[in-house]
């Protein structure tokens, strides 16, 4: 299953760096996050449940950077 | 400016006036220090404390520990050595500024190629029992009937049911012409209804509607990254850590070789802050930002253009192009059969409105294409004339009888047919030349009372600005321009020497298509990938889907409202306007321009900093303006190729 959200950071990097630790979290297989945009693609694994994993998402991204948003809800 | 640039903005103008202060104060350096913590810490607080979560999570090197570290490592300097805190909190008050214009700038821009993209519909209208309801436009089904009033977009694909109206399509095709509808027309979602109401049975839904797949596929372009963008991310991923190490050495060795080998002072001071100013310069911001910003800003202004382009890395290799592969029906031409020239015989009596004119009512109740041209050529066919006695006579033409006048009106064999020596008719060429071309082109003889009466020609009409393109592609530095085509080698050779075409390849079949365009792919290769010349097609879309998957860029013409042509194809040409390919062949160009620029500028200016810097010539102040202002400088480069579709 693939959803795109809306998401809030400030700069490029940072936006990089939010890519990585979403592509880190468990349930994800492929995210891509467009600094131009500001939107996440997140495409899940098998049977997850989309809510729980944004949930795990947003915070590891805002371990790496904390002014961050998803707005998954 | 949003709350949080307001608020930014704020911290910067109070700390810049709390610096501008403390310049008149004088006192001892324990007090100084605490004075200039304040403006300090209002400016630079976050960056401290982003700082302090990235060591906390591991994270690798990032400005903001950069930012931090220099800082804080003046600020010790200022207290042990110098006691000048100025630099230290001016530093972290640039670095700020830059922050904050970048981040300005990067808003401006997206919400500017949002107001160019605006063609996202906001809801639709639909007809209760008490007058008209807005609704969303995702809640609309498939064969309900919408109203489009005057001044609204058009939300969702679908076919007129009632009323006419001239439509503004120029967010769609950049063409400023507007399009009419009638009852039974095709409208597509995103155009603008200019005059009159419209009653629109939906076709699709709305996210299968042109204007929602459109908005998609403009989004979703940046995420393809190009070559350039990956270099960009590579570059900074090991230009950070290679500027920390070359600070570290800075700050360790040349005192140690002065105190060891040359036994001089060690200047451990002016080291250390010669290594500090390394770290403020080693900030890569101005490529991170202005790289993909380009692309960005590109790809929005090209697609105000209507040249969609469906990632940077399309953009790139577009800007490659050497060579141009057209198709011809379609691309070039218009596909459609058109009158080209009537030349009634000498002596026959008869001028060439006579001759349309007859030529029209024999071909009155046929549905050939030929037939529809004559008719369409001569315009009012429902006249008065009586037609009579029409007979079909298969692999000729046809015979009837207008106004008493017995008409035979087909290829050369109809004349022979009639009794009629076509070579005493007329010159011997006609014979040679004369049969219905296997491709667009037809030649039409007419018989009448016995007597030949002259030809008219039909074909494949050449766009008229065909030519212009072609010649457009040239100056834009496309050296080899070639054409396929399915037709007769007589019709392609015609069509060719009429645009300046000479490498063309005829009678093919679509596979046949295929294998050119990897023939010419062939000729292409280059052991260097990067530098390897890139192969466009372009083509209508229609049964080229395998050509344009081949090409390393195939471009799909006159695309609006196909959806196949849409998802075969790299670059997306909503116009059937051949000039647009030269168009976005400009664009693309720009649009690396000034990529490259960006790239040699900000890296040049960098080097030339940290050189100038480790022999002690720059100073904090000028490597924080140096930094600052290379990064303001190649964002506002780059937001100039969000207008390079106008321009160009």
């Amino acid at each position: 299953m693939k959803k795109t959200y809306k998401i809030y950071v400030d700069c490029a990097n940072c936006a990089n760096k939010m890519e990585v630790a979403a592509n880190k979290t468990e349930g994800v297989k492929e995210a891509s996050v467009n600094f131009m945009t500001l939107k996440m693609k997140v495409e899940f694994e098998e049977g997850v449940e989309p809510q729980e994993v944004m949930k795990e998402v947003l915070k590891n991204c805002k371990k790496v950077e904390d002014d961050c948003e998803i707005y998954y809800e | 400016m949003s709350k949080k640039q307001r608020n930014n903005l704020i911290r910067i103008i109070v700390a810049a006036l709390c610096l501008i202060a403390l310049h008149w104060v004088h006192a001892d350096v324990r007090v100084m220090f605490v004075l200039y913590m304040v403006p300090y810490l209002i400016v630079g607080y976050d960056i401290l404390r982003k700082a302090g979560k990235g060591i906390v999570n591991r994270q690798p090197l990032d400005e903001n520990l950069l930012m931090s570290l220099a800082t804080v490592g003046a600020i010790a300097l200022a207290l042990y050595k110098t006691g000048d805190f100025t630099e230290a909190v001016a530093v972290m008050l640039f670095y700020q500024v830059g922050e904050l214009f970048q981040s300005y700038a990067v808003g401006k821009s997206r919400s500017n190629i949002g107001e160019l993209m605006d063609i996202r519909p906001d809801y639709a209208n639909l007809e209760g029992e008490d007058g008209i309801e807005k609704v969303d436009p995702d809640e609309v089904e498939i064969r309900t009937v919408i109203v489009v009033q005057p001044g609204e977009k058009i939300p969702i694909d679908g076919i007129v049911v009632e009323g006419s109206a001239s439509l503004d399509t120029s967010a769609l095709t950049g063409e400023s012409v507007p399009r009419t509808v009638h009852t039974g027309d095709e409208v597509i979602s995103g155009c603008i209804n200019t005059n009159g109401v419209l009653r629109i049975r939906t076709t699709r839904e709305f996210d299968e509607s042109t204007a929602s797949k459109i908005l998609d596929l403009v989004e979703n372009a940046s995420s393809r990254k190009s070559r350039s963008e990956n270099f960009i991310s590579r570059f900074a991923r090991v230009y950070t850590p290679v500027v920390v190490i070359s600070a570290i050495l800075l700050a360790i060795l040349p005192p140690l070789i002065r105190m060891s080998a040359l036994g001089v002072v060690a200047e451990w001071g002016v080291w250390i802050y010669r290594a500090l100013t390394f770290l403020v310069i080693s900030c890569p911001c101005a490529l991170v930002i202005s790289i993909p910003l380009s692309f960005f800003a590109g790809i929005g202004g090209a697609s105000r253009a209507g040249i969609l382009v469906k990632g940077s890395n399309f953009l790139e290799d577009l800007s490659k192009v050497k060579t141009v592969v057209m198709d011809k029906t379609g691309t070039l031409t218009q596909g459609v059969f058109e009158v080209t020239s009537i030349e009634p015989a000498e002596g026959a009596g008869f001028d060439a409105a006579e001759l349309l004119h007859l030529a029209a009512h024999a071909e009155r109740h046929s549905s050939h294409p030929i037939a529809q041209a004559l008719r369409k050529a001569f315009g009012k066919e429902q006249d008065g004339c009586t037609v009579e006695e029409v007979e079909e006579i298969a692999g000729h033409g046809i015979r009837a009888k207008v106004d008493g006048k017995t008409v035979w009106v087909g290829n050369e064999k109809i004349v022979r047919l009639a009794g009629v020596d076509l070579a005493g008719a007329d010159s011997a060429e006609t014979a040679a030349e004369g049969n219905l071309l296997q491709d667009g082109a037809a030649v039409i003889y007419m018989v009448v009372d016995g007597r030949y009466a002259g030809r008219i020609r039909i074909s494949d009409v050449i766009k008229p600005t065909s030519a212009q393109a072609i010649r457009q592609m040239r100056e834009a530095g496309v050296s080899e321009i070639v054409m396929l085509t399915g037709d007769g080698k007589q019709a392609a050779e015609a069509v060719g020497q009429e645009l300046g075409i000479r490498k063309i390849y005829s009678e093919l079949l679509p596979a046949d298509k295929v294998d050119k365009v990897e023939e010419l792919l062939q000729e292409c290769e280059d052991e260097n990938d990067r530098r390897r010349a890139r192969l466009a097609f372009a083509g209508d879309g229609i049964n080229d889907a395998p050509v344009l998957s081949r090409a390393d860029i195939g471009i799909a013409m006159g695309a609006l409202g196909s959806d196949a042509a849409i998802e075969a194809a790299d670059v997306v040409l909503m116009d059937d306007d051949p000039v647009q390919i030269a168009k976005a062949i400009r664009i693309s160009r720009k649009c690396m321009r000034i990529v490259y620029e960006n790239i040699w500028f900000s890296i040049g200016v960098k080097v030339l900093c940290l050189l100038l810097c480790a022999i002690g010539l720059v100073g904090m102040w000028a490597a924080i303006f140096a930094d600052v202002g290379v990064m303001v400088l190649a964002v506002l480069n780059a937001i100039r190729t969000l207008f390079a579709g106008s321009s160009c």
